[in-house]
């Protein structure tokens, strides 16, 4: 049976590992290569890093240093942030990324998505969604939070799975880093609009949460950052509560 | 031994390179016809479309050289994820493509019910068919699969290892000295590690 995914996510600013309340204020963490190879050595599921501001100071991916977290990992890595060419696809695909993870490119050229679903598969893109919720609606959100597309989240996760993407990243904005739980109603939403794979992350601050996006809201995946950094719990503690209330996952002996 | 892993600019190389350094047995990556030549073990990556696959070996003049490297020399073949598909007849991702046609089958999409979620991402269970070579001393039978589509083989006899989503479909399969799995061994930590050893240890 498929196993449901706990994925660590690593934020990086630039200079160092962060963790964001709400996209915004930053707590700063460390070194990205460290983290990457504690969670090697815990065996999680796969891992995700973004750049977070890649985009918004027109960066590039900092490629040495995804070399080196790809070095470090035998799992499967996707890796987002500042992706907005094939050349930036390509180099990643060649460092050793099994998946890129793309946002705002999207948004403003959604023809980027089946450029790289036809070189490499749609298995290999998945579509960062940052969601807020306002005026009784899920608005998707760009450039860290900052812009609203006005699209309503169900029919931009509709359109990117007719584009080609192949699995989506749903992040809420408003949860995201409070450690108060996921958006329920929004994982719910996006879940049953599409067919692809869902990563449901932001919010997560109890092991109750993470049981809860996956049963109430039917997260194919999960990802969370906080509750790793800040409490004492670990992925295989997560994984143990999901079997213990019956969710399939894939449990590590070290 | 002298494993190449056969660049055909599909992808994915750098993982399976640095997991056969990590078992202490370093393999070459390249798409040069001299080094295939030269290879004791073939390892046949890829990530992407059944069509673009064939397409880059052909362009890059491989085919009949990889054909007389496994079919006449019997040297140790090992395809993986995509590179278990083109060794099917046929593929009939974005239209039908013949493939190598060393396993007989054809390369078709997952089916199961209107609920199922496509690509299948993620970590499975596999129950290996029979005490396979390749399957031989793995505690943990968890391996990581992306993918839709997969081969379905005329000769059941092939199949070493099955896992099921949606349908039940053939993860690994063994014939002769052609070995291949669905799942990615360079990506399933110690499990798939095991794997790949056992491809280069088995006699």
């Amino acid at each position: 049976m498929l196993k449901t995914r706990i994925i660590p996510c690593l934020l990086f600013n630039g200079f160092c590992l962060v963790k964001t309340i709400q996209f915004g204020r930053e707590r700063t963490l460390g070194n990205p290569i460290q983290f990457a190879r504690v969670y090697n050595s815990r065996n999680v599921d796969e891992l995700i890093f973004i750049d977070i501001t890649a985009s918004q100071e027109k960066r590039d991916p900092v490629f040495h240093l995804i070399a080196d977290i790809f070095n470090e990992c035998f799992m499967p890595l996707a890796v987002g942030g500042g992706i907005h060419t094939m050349e930036h696809v390509d180099r990643l695909m060649r460092i050793g990324a099994d998946k890129i993870i793309i946002n705002s490119e999207a948004i403003n050229n959604p023809a980027f998505i089946t450029k790289i679903a036809g070189k490499y598969g749609s298995q290999s893109v998945v579509i960062a969604i940052d969601v807020k919720y306002d005026h009784n609606e899920h608005f998707v959100f760009y450039n860290r939070a900052e812009k609203n597309t006005g699209l309503k989240v169900v029919d931009w996760a509709r359109q990117i799975e007719a584009l080609g993407a192949g699995e989506i990243f749903l992040n809420s904005i408003d949860k995201d880093g409070t450690m108060r739980g996921y958006d329920l109603e929004l994982i719910k939403k996006v879940v049953q609009a599409v067919s692809l794979p869902v990563i449901a992350c932001g919010g997560a601050g109890t092991i109750q949460h993470v049981v809860d996006a996956v049963q109430k809201g039917k997260a194919d995946a999960v990802s969370l950052a906080s509750l790793f950094h800040f409490t004492g719990e670990t992925p295989n503690r997560v994984k143990e509560a999901l079997d213990r209330s019956g969710v399939p996952v894939r449990l590590v002996t070290n | 031994m002298r494993i190449v892993i056969i660049d055909y600019k599909m992808g994915n190389i750098a993982s399976v390179s640095k997991a056969f350094a990590s078992i202490g047995v370093p393999a070459v990556v390249s798409g040069e016809p001299k080094d295939i030549e030269r290879a004791t073990h073939l390892v046949l990556p890829g990530v992407g479309a059944f069509g673009d696959g064939m397409e880059n070996l052909r362009k890059q003049g491989l085919i009949p050289l990889l054909r007389r490297k496994v079919l006449e020399d019997k040297t140790p073949f090992f395809g993986i994820c995509l590179g278990m598909q083109l060794l099917a007849q046929t593929g009939t991702e974005f239209g039908e493509y013949e493939g190598l046609g060393w396993v007989r089958g054809s390369v078709i999409k997952l089916r199961g019910d209107k609920n199922l979620r496509l690509p299948h991402i993620g970590w499975n269970n596999i129950s290996v068919n029979h005490q396979d070579v390749l399957f031989r001393n793995i505690v943990d039978d968890n391996f990581y699969f992306v993918h839709s589509y997969h081969i379905d083989c005329a000769d059941a006899a092939v199949v070493s290892a099955m896992c099921t989503y949606g349908q039940t479909f053939a993860a690994a399969l063994h014939q002769g000295n052609i070995f291949a799995t669905q799942f990615h061994p360079e990506k399933s930590q110690a499990g798939g590690l095991r794997v790949l050893r056992n491809f280069l240890e088995q006699k």
